[in-house]
Order: structure tokens, then sequence, then C-alpha cells
């Protein structure tokens, strides 16, 4: 073995047989899962009370390396299966790990819905504007115009804006951030874990093998440099003008609110059933 | 849109007087424990059978006809700590139900043929990763959206065959009311002992025909938990080797921090495209219902002592039979029934002991030929001629006049 400095996050991840990984050399995946994993470790959770739950792509990958309770679940289902686990034992950490397409096509009923229910799972959506494991097709979050191996002569649809669409179906905290701003990663998700309710975390990541070779991005550190360029504070948005902010990644917390959880909510419906089943019988 | 507009037109169903009906039901079925006979729905065995077998979370979505089953846990989850939850589809109640299970919880789901086919790929998962769970299919006339209040047993081969790749299935078939009640409790112990999803398949006129029955008192009722882990976490393995396949099962925050992934595993969990590991995974998951194929397989074996002619069928079409076996038998006509209660495993062994012993076999189903596949891939001689189909896809029942002439005609 050669002498590695011991980092946070090798405490973290399973040691036995599962290395090396599967991301690309300049895939953005390895970086938000140490984002994730500092995070954890800063607010010092207990690693048995968290669970990594996961559907399919590259992103979805992630929970197999870390030394969790961890599912690796059926492509756009992952939100399901959590609201399973977290439904069942309140108390654990919920954190599902997705990317674009299986998050907002396949998996976009449940994303909705698990928001308007503000069940508190932590969803880290790492969009790269691709199918990256399928090799390169057209998502819902691949740009307008962009190249795909399904949109060769350029994508003729619209793409989403995940953080608006979650904040449309209830999310109460919904944050934007990139792969190059890791700090401010780090920061969103430990609110993140702090928060009591649906959170939605969109980090804009480079998929520099795929999507940035198809669309001619200039290999993973032009896209790392693309983000600290093109991107801008949303405390900064109010003082540029509209013509600065257009076409810009707007990162931060974009909002933020306590409201019901549904956990809570149903352990209330049962106190409440529970003493009217008593004041009868 | 179709399928909301089907349950659109149904809103009876839906809006029944259940709340105070379920007080009284409880108080007989909890508190007193002293059980009189009851007038019951299909519907509401499976879900008081569910509670009895300790299901402590139910997630799935309105379908006609199952949605007595999710109407009643609605009210007595609550009261019992359980969880019920409403997802907004089938598929995210199978998953939902896997996750819970995983996480510890005794769960099922209930649907019909529309929401059964949306499950089959989670019910794939749950299989293939081992998690027990159970889901009921009150299965309805189909394809599609089909007759939504009619019946049919057209979901006998997609029960064992529906999610993609190969994977053995428990598939229990009850033919009354009690026998709901009675399966479903079977079910989720089985799903627990063999960490598998087990499916029950009722048939739409059992699951809304009201029966008397006489529950039996929770000190009889057998109900298995799935085996815990002893070995500290470091030396659990999620997929253990032993004789029977029967292995312990951790539950998320118990500090064994195991994976669960829907890909080829080894016995860790952990995913694997090594082909030794591949095969044992398999030959795990077909050799758990193969060896144990004495404690699975049930059926029901009526006047077939010095029966020349067997009806072989399942469910509701088994009623009409024994009525039809009655009014034969009465003018000396010698015929029994053999009746599968688990349908899946085939019971193999009964049916070849049946097809020594009569001369004729009359297989009806309310489908265009399905259990009696079975019967033939059974049968030595191919161009046998004594193999008789009664087969009916319309909606309707076979009667037991239906069965008696062909008996007649054969006799």
């Amino acid at each position: 073995m050669a002498n590695i400095p011991q980092r946070i996050i090798h405490e973290y991840l399973r040691h036995d047989k599962k290395f090396p990984h599967v991301w690309c050399a300049g895939c953005s995946n390895g970086i938000v899962l140490g984002a994730i994993i500092r995070a954890i470790a800063s607010l010092n959770l207990d690693r048995d009370d968290i669970v990594m739950v996961s559907g399919i792509g590259c992103s979805s990958r992630m929970p197999v390396y870390v030394d969790f309770n961890t599912l690796h679940t059926l492509h756009g289902r992952s939100i399901a299966y959590a609201t399973g686990v977290k439904l069942h034992k309140p108390n654990l950490k919920v954190i599902v790990i997705t990317g674009d397409g299986d998050c907002t096509a396949i998996g976009g009923n449940h994303l909705i819905h698990a928001a308007r229910r503000n069940i508190d799972l932590k969803v880290i959506l790492i969009n790269n504007n691709i199918y990256g494991m399928t090799g390169g097709q057209c998502s819902p979050t691949t740009p307008h115009e962009a190249i795909a191996t399904t949109a060769p002569y350029g994508n003729i649809e619209p793409d989403f804006n995940v953080c608006n669409l979650a904040i449309g179906a209830g999310a109460s905290f919904v944050a934007r951030t990139t792969a190059f701003h890791v700090l401010e990663m780090q920061g969103i998700m430990k609110d993140a874990l702090e928060h009591p309710g649906f959170s939605l975390i969109e980090v804009v990541s480079a998929c520099p093998v795929i999507f940035g070779r198809l669309n001619k991005k200039g290999g993973a550190p032009q896209m790392m440099k693309d983000f600290r360029d093109n991107s801008i504070p949303l405390a900064a948005v109010d003082k540029l003008p509209p013509e600065k902010v257009e076409g810009k990644i707007i990162r931060g917390i974009l909002r933020r609110e306590i409201r019901p959880e549904y956990c809570a909510q149903y352990a209330s419906l049962v106190e409440r059933v529970k003493v009217k089943e008593a004041d009868n019988g | 849109m179709l399928k909301k507009n089907t349950k659109k037109a149904e809103p009876k169903k839906t809006t029944k007087p259940k709340a105070t009906k379920n007080e009284t039901k409880l108080d007989e079925l909890q508190s007193t424990r002293e059980r009189k006979n009851v007038l019951m729905q299909g519907n509401e065995a499976v879900a008081y059978g569910a509670l009895d077998a300790g299901v402590n979370f139910f997630a799935g979505y309105p379908i006609t006809p199952s949605t007595e089953v999710a109407e009643i846990l609605s009210a007595e989850l609550p009261k019992r700590g359980g969880v019920f939850v409403q997802m907004e589809d089938e598929i995210a109640s199978i998953c939902a139900i896997t996750g819970a299970s995983l996480a510890g919880a005794k769960s099922l789901t209930a649907t019909s043929g529309p929401g059964f086919s949306l499950m089959q790929e989670g019910i794939g998962f749950a299989k293939i990763t081992e998690t027990p769970c159970v889901v009921v299919n009150v299965q309805r006339m189909g394809p599609s959206t089909g007759m939504p209040t009619s019946p049919a047993q057209g979901d006998i081969m997609q029960a064992k065959w529906g999610s993609h790749g190969d994977s053995p299935s428990i598939v229990l078939y009850p033919d009354s009311v009690k026998e709901s009640y009675e399966l479903t409790i079977r079910a989720v112990n089985l799903a627990e002992k063999y960490r598998t999803c087990v499916i029950l398949l009722l048939d739409e006129v059992i699951g809304h025909m009201r029966e008397a029955v006489r529950l039996p008192d929770m000190a009889n009722v057998r109900v298995i938990n799935r085996i815990k882990p002893t070995v500290p976490p470091h030396w659990y393995k999620h997929y253990d080797e032993n004789q029977k396949y029967l292995s312990p099962l951790a539950s998320y925050g118990e500090g064994y921090r195991f994976h669960v992934t829907g890909l080829t595993h080894d016995s860790h969990g952990f995913p694997t495209n090594k082909s030794s590991e591949a095969s044992e995974m398999m030959e795990r998951l077909r050799k758990k219902i193969d060896y144990n194929i004495r404690d699975l397989v049930q059926i029901e074996s009526h006047q077939m002592e010095d029966a020349k002619i067997a009806i072989f069928t399942a469910g509701i079409t088994a009623r009409a039979a024994k009525a039809a076996i009655a009014m034969a038998r009465a003018e000396g006509i010698k015929v029994g029934l053999l009746r599968p209660l688990t349908i899946w495993p085939f019971p193999d062994d009964a049916v070849r002991k049946m097809l020594r012993n009569v001369e004729t076999v009359i297989v009806p189903e309310l489908n265009q030929g399905q259990l009696i596949h079975e019967i033939q891939r059974l049968t030595k001689d191919k161009s046998d001629g004594n193999l008789i189909p009664i087969q009916r896809v319309n909606g309707q029942l076979i009667t037991p006049n239906d069965i008696l002439r062909k008996i007649k005609e054969v006799s």
C-alpha cells in the first residue's frame, strides 16, 4: 500500500473489495461523495443511523462504496424506497443519491409527491445533463440544442429547472451548487441534513467523457472553470443587471422554510387515533 | 386516464359506511378475542389476516376490486401504531413496502391487474434482494383496464413469470373468505420465513363476496417472524448460505450496515460480475423454493379416493366444481376435485398422482388456458384426449351446471 495520508473520508468508505469505483476520470461524482461524507462527519452523525438510497445511473453507484446502511434500487424509484425506510424508522437519516435522468425523467412522479408530502429525505441530485451510464442519451436536463446520442441534430426540447420543479411541488429546502464549489456544497449539505423536511440539492456536475466530448466542452478542467465563471451566488442576483444573470447557474439555498414534516404528521395522527380509541374503549 | 375513469365510475364502493363498522369489528377481533360468526368480505378478511399476521406497514394505491383492503388498513393500522400510506402509484407502493421491510417492517400491498403489472419490476427487486413482503392481487378481467368489477383468473402465469428474468415464485390462491384470511397470514409467514415477495391471488368475486366466517382466536394464529442475526456486524452476511437456504435478516438501523442492490450480488450483497457468484445467487433463489417444496405446497383433495374423473382448478372456480361434484355424485358419477392452495410452486407430485388414478381431467378456469398447461406438462402421453378444458373470459363465472354438463359428457 502506498503511504496515503488518512483523510476523514477514508473512515467512511467500505474497504472490503468495492474499489476501484466505476466512475470515469474527471467525473464529479467523487467530489460530491467527498462533500457528503465531510458534511456527515462535521455533524458527528452515527453511521448506523444513516441510510443511503439510490436508483440507477452513474451517481446511483455511490452507496456501495460507503459504510452506511445502503440500498441501490430500481431506475427512478429511489425516493419511493426511501419513503418506505423513513416512514418505518423515522429516526434514521435517509439520503437519496440520484441523477437527472433517474430523478426527473423516470422518477419525476416520486420526486414531486415526496416534495409535496415534505417527508424528511435528503435528495442529492447530481445533474450532469446526460445519461452517462448508458452512453450519452438526452435527459430532461440536457440543454436546448445540446448534442446527445439520441439527439444527434441537437436537442429540440427545453430542459427542466429542477430546483423550480421541487419548489413548485412543495419541497421545504431547495438548493443548487456546482461541483466546482466544494466548500459551498459541503455547507449546503450540512444545512440540508439539519433541515426537518424534504430537501433537494442540485449539484451541477461535469461528465467530461460523454456530455463534454459530445458538446466540445474542452475536458474536465475546462468544465470546472466554466462552473466557476458561469455561476453566480443567489445573493448577487439582485445586484446584477438582468443581462448578466441570464443563462447563469444560480447557486445557493433557494428555498428554506419550516412546514409540517410527513413522519411527524403521521406520528401525531397515530397519537390522536390512539387517544380516541382509548376514550371509546 | 382510463384507470382513473374506471375508479370514478364506482363511487359506491369507496363511500361505504365503514368507520363505525370497523370499530365494532375491531372489538370483536382484537379486544374480546372471542370470535363470533361475522359476515365478512374477502377483502376484509385479507385486511384482518394481515393485521393478525403482524403486518405493520401498508403502502398502496386505490384500485377496484382491491380498494377495501387499503381502506380498512388506513383505519386500523394507526390504532396499532403501524403505517398506512397512500402512494402516488403502484410502482411507488411496491418500492415503499420493500424499503420498509428492509427497515424491519412486516409489509403488504394490495392491488389488481393494472397495478400488478406496474409492480412487476419491484417484485423482481424484492425477490433478488430476498426482502420479505406480500402483494395481494385481487384479479379482475383483463387485458388492460378490462372489466374492473368482473372476475377472471388471468394472472396465474403473470404471478409466476411477470417480472423479467428467472425467479421462482410463491403464490397462494384461496377459494373462500375464510381461506382469504388464513392464506393472508400464511403469505406473510412465508414471506418472512423464505425472505421473498409472496403473492396472494384473489378472485374478484372472493374479494367482494360476503360469507359468514368465524376467525380463530389469536392464540390459535401461528405467526412467523424473520430470523434475526446473532453474529456481530462484521461477521454478518446478508445472504448467508445454509442447508435450508433460510438465512438471518438484519434491518437498517441495527448496526449491521449491509448493502442491498438489484444487481446480481455475492453473499455480502455486493454487486458481482463473476459467473461463479452469479450462479451461486441464482441457485440460492431456486433452491430455497425447491428444497422446501413440502412446506410450501398445499392442496385440497376433495372426493378423490374413488374418482374416475378429476377436476383441477383453483379459487372461485373450485367452488363451482364442488357444487357440480355434489350433483354428479348424486347421479352416481365418480368425480373429485384437486385444488391447489399454493399454485406456485406447482403441486407436481399431487398432480402426477391424480393423473395415475383417474381417466379424465377437467380443467375449468376463467382464462384462455393457463393451469391446463401445467397439467399438460405433467401428462406423459401428450396426445392424451382426456384432458378437457372449460374456459371462459367474458366476465361471467363458470357455473356448477357448466361443469356438470362437461362431467356428463365425458363420463
